[in-house]
């Protein structure tokens, strides 16, 4: 037996005031509990107007969504949903709130009223998990854009939701940060949180088990991450990595063969010369 | 530390989350002002010389990380209207100078009379640029300017930042971004913890940090892959162009025949 989806949508459409086209278009769209999926798509696809749906930001214009069981426009629903489903925005300025960074974390913790020592457990968990520890008692606003965006996901995830949705939560951070930050998102969600992941960057795609592709507001693809690395992705337009475009080149003219991994090194260890 | 960028070339500052990139670029037009040493634009001590800082950072334009940060206008024209109107353009010109800017940008001009709140990412971030380029800046600097962009975009705004750099501009990028650094710009800067590390040609920054390696900046994969050719004896410089890589593996292995 499947499990009830924790974020089920049906004929959702959404339009903001005065734009000639619906931003969101008749999606229907489950997203099951312990599922890591990434959402992608050119700028202005409706990728963030989605998430803002799934976390009750926005009310779709017709359709329904159901988040945890709940109907989001229902009266009350918007605040019961945002304890369980957190949304870290594109800008972490947007979502900032207090000067020190410790006490920006456990602003989340203190408004669901928990106590003293679960809340310091919180943010101690959130800061370690975002690598944020030594500069907890740091400035906020001092940070750099890095660390902001880290800032950002720490007081999400100080929240323990069960749903963390990501709009293009890691575009700030160096390679470095956003490896380790993707390896911690896995073993969230071998934990059992549901991730929803905002993306136009293909190698943290590689990381979600199902993606589901955006264009013009609707849904245009949907399926296994495995079957979208097969070849879908050279259908829409996304930026190919370096890897895929070396792998391509070499296997074309026979320098590598089929099945080599397609890593520097898996090339390197297998080339024919 | 020291650094000269030129008119006409194409700068990225590459470093790690923190490393100083944002601060050093909000001193190529005044924003900040060094505690220590100079920074002079054509000749001008701004440090010293701050009688006319609209005029520098009319010279200088900024692009910020976050473009909507920029936006307090109800209409996109009028946001991209608002520097030229400030100097007393008006009515005919007005308009000449916004088209001409939102056409740089590759701003979509059925969006011209758009709250620029509601448009996507990518036609903000176009919005920004086309309220800068419309002070027609001798120098641009743009903070993070891919970040959050689709891969089209991406290719736009290289390919706009390479034409913006033909046409005579000095342009600056600030990106944590090694791989697109490596691939699209004149020189390089590298900064770790505050400090300049190196300043140079791609490949020549590349050989750098392949001897010295800089924490939180890695390797891009090409650059990995010749690397890992060296080692097998096959010598290649660290390009970030793919067909030197295969035009060197079909030399191989015709010697090897």
């Amino acid at each position: 037996m499947s499990l009830a989806p924790v974020i089920s949508m049906r004929g959702v459409t959404y339009s903001y005031p005065g734009a000639a086209s619906p931003a969101v278009n008749e999606v229907d769209l489950d997203i099951g509990p312990g599922e890591w999926a990434a959402l992608v798509g050119a700028n202005g696809s409706g990728k963030s107007t989605l998430a803002k749906i799934c976390n009750a930001l926005l009310t779709p214009t017709r359709g329904v969504c159901f988040v945890m069981g709940a109907d989001a426009a229902a009266p009350g629903s918007p605040e019961e949903i945002r304890k369980n489903v957190a949304l870290v925005f594109q800008n972490p300025d947007d979502q900032i709130v207090a000067s020190i960074v410790e006490e920006d974390v456990a602003f989340g913790p203190e408004n669901l009223r928990l106590s003293r020592d679960e809340i310091r457990a919180r943010v101690d968990r959130a800061l370690e998990l975002t690598g944020l520890s030594r500069y907890r008692l740091r400035g906020s606003f001092s940070l750099s854009g890095g660390q902001k965006q880290r800032l950002a996901l720490a007081g999400a995830l100080a929240l323990d939701p069960a749903v963390l949705l990501l709009d293009e939560s890691t575009s700030m951070l160096d390679p470095e940060g956003r490896e380790s930050f993707l390896r911690r998102l896995g073993d969230l969600n071998a934990c059992g949180m549901t991730l929803l992941q905002v993306t136009h960057r293909m190698d943290e795609v590689v990381h979600a088990r199902r993606v589901v592709v955006m264009e013009r507001g609707r849904v245009v693809w949907d399926g296994a991450s495995s079957d979208f690395f097969g070849g879908e992705y050279l259908r829409w337009n996304f930026a190919e990595p370096q890897e895929l475009i070396l792998y391509r080149e070499l296997l074309a003219r026979g320098f590598i063969r089929q099945g080599t991994v397609p890593t520097v090194l898996g090339m390197l260890g297998s080339l024919c010369l | 530390m020291s650094v000269t960028i030129e008119r006409g070339e194409l700068v990225s500052i590459v470093g790690h989350t923190g490393s100083g990139k944002s601060t050093l670029a909000q001193h190529l037009n005044a924003l900040l002002i060094p505690q220590s040493g100079s920074v002079t634009v054509d000749g001008t001590d701004v440090t010293k010389d701050a009688k006319d800082l609209r005029g520098l950072r009319r010279k200088v334009g900024l692009v910020f990380q976050y473009p909507e940060q920029q936006f307090f206008a109800d209409t996109i024209r009028d946001e991209i209207a608002f520097a030229p109107q400030n100097w007393g353009v008006r009515g005919r010109d007005l308009d000449d100078c916004v088209d001409a800017a939102a056409r740089s940008a590759g701003l979509d001009p059925s969006l011209m009379e758009m709250n620029p709140f509601a448009v996507s990412g990518g036609q903000k971030r176009r919005v920004a640029l086309a309220s800068v380029l419309s002070m027609k800046p001798d120098y641009l600097v743009l903070d993070e300017p891919t970040a959050g962009l689709d891969a089209q975009g991406i290719r736009e705004l290289i390919r706009l930042m390479t034409e913006l750099r033909a046409k005579g501009l000095g342009v600056v990028q600030v990106t944590h971004d090694l791989e697109s650094a490596l691939a699209n710009s004149g020189r390089v800067l590298v900064l770790e913890n505050g400090l300049g590390v190196v300043y140079g040609e791609p490949e020549q920054v590349a050989e750098h940090l392949l001897l010295n390696p800089v924490e939180g900046l890695v390797m891009p994969p090409f650059q990995r892959f010749i690397a890992g050719l060296r080692e097998r004896g096959i010598d290649l410089p660290l390009t970030s162009d793919i067909s030197s890589i295969i035009d060197k593996l079909e030399e191989m292995r015709r010697c090897a025949f």
